[in-house]
């Protein structure tokens, strides 16, 4: 039933969108065509402005996640989960959570492949890919299409978002799926 | 702190690969992420320009500039250094409510709408405005009502209740936004880094 329902959104929304939007210019007459493309015009320049950005924090996340640092970061704080309750295969996940987005859901699909969808690892794994985006990815994407190099407290602000996120996940899948 | 960051990722991992004796996965990996960076910037295009063109039309029949005027009240107390019904607040809820109904194709380009308008208020263009981490604070932890790609991996392998999980990411999420909303706050009203506008 509920997934009924969220898949009827998701295939709605964007035709919607689609129609709603120049079906209100025309009531406004709007030149819809023409400001169509005035405005996808603008596409093409800030996809482009992005790229040293995103190849800069690209290249710098693949050499620390390739060269195994990142699995020695995972190990360090290893102790940690125990504290929290967190079965400690899932910690990976959350050390690259914020990192790179298309890791993680390589790394939550492994997870349930091995434990299963539904068993406690599996959910946990689920809820957390579900949970807050990628904080370095957006940075660097959204801050590089305005040319913005110093970032003041944003990615400090988004790291603490992420481990508020990563523990909230675990208390709750304690609390409903145990 | 960014370039820290960025330093200590890449010499960490270029000393470790040394230690492990193998040091030939930095070259593939730096390479092989370097041309991944530009393919996923290449696929933006297409996406930038449709969304963008489809806003241009919202933005000249007055739909932008009447969203913000809607949520008026919260976007006020959020981002005081913007001035009401200026566009850069409609590209703001445009981009956060496209991210909670899961559009992330679409977010992205309200998103950096958004930016753009918001660095014509910012006084030191290399630095970011006060708006703008609030604005990414939102945006990074922002709820999204469906989870599509993980459902989507769920139904994949089989689970009995792919859906379960919804409540749970809602829960999580939601948590995570307060603390950035409310981290962000004392940042920008306490800290020292607080003083620009």
């Amino acid at each position: 039933m509920l997934l009924s329902i969220l898949t009827l959104i998701s295939q709605w929304a964007i035709p919607f969108l689609l129609l709603a939007v120049p079906l209100y210019g025309m009531f406004k007459k709007v030149p819809v065509y023409e400001s169509f493309v005035e405005g996808a015009e603008q596409g093409f320049y800030t996809a482009v402005k992005i790229i040293p950005f995103l190849v800069g924090m690209m290249v710098a996340i693949s050499v620390f996640r390739a060269s195994g640092a990142m699995d020695y970061l995972s190990r360090a704080v290893a102790p940690l989960t125990a504290l929290i309750g967190a079965p400690s295969e899932i910690l990976p996940l959350a050390v690259m959570r914020p990192l790179s987005g298309s890791a993680v859901l390589g790394m939550s699909t492994e997870l349930m492949k091995i434990y299963g969808p539904d068993s406690h690892i599996g959910r946990l794994a689920s809820v957390m890919q579900g949970t807050t985006d990628t904080t370095f990815f957006v940075l660097t994407v959204y801050f590089g299409s305005v040319g913005i190099k110093k970032y003041r407290y944003a990615l400090l602000t988004g790291l603490t978002a992420d481990i508020s996120g990563f523990l909230a996940s675990v208390y709750i899948c304690n609390l409903l799926f145990r | 702190m960014l370039n820290i960051v960025w330093f200590l990722l890449l010499a960490s991992g270029i000393i470790v690969a040394a230690l492990n004796g193998n040091i030939e996965v930095v070259s593939e990996a730096a390479l092989s992420a370097a041309q991944g960076a530009v393919k996923i910037c290449i696929d933006l295009v297409g996406i930038m320009a449709l969304w963008l063109g489809i806003m241009k039309i919202a933005e000249k029949g007055g739909l932008i500039q009447a969203l913000a005027r809607l949520m008026k009240p919260l976007m006020l107390r959020l981002f005081p250094g913007i001035p009401p019904e200026h566009p850069a607040l409609g590209a703001i809820i445009l981009n956060l409510s496209a991210n909670i109904l899961g559009l992330g194709n679409a977010a992205t380009p309200f998103g950096m709408r958004a930016m753009q308008e918001m660095q014509k208020l910012n006084t030191d263009s290399s630095e970011a405005s006060t708006a703008m981490c609030t604005f990414l604070a939102l945006n990074t932890s922002c709820i999204t009502l469906i989870p599509a790609t993980i459902i989507g991996v769920r139904v994949s392998l089989g689970s009995t209740n792919p859906t379960e999980i919804v409540g749970a990411c809602i829960f999580a999420t939601s948590i995570a936004m307060l603390m950035a909303v409310s981290l962000d706050y004392w940042f920008r009203t306490r800290s020292p880094w607080g003083g620009k506008g």
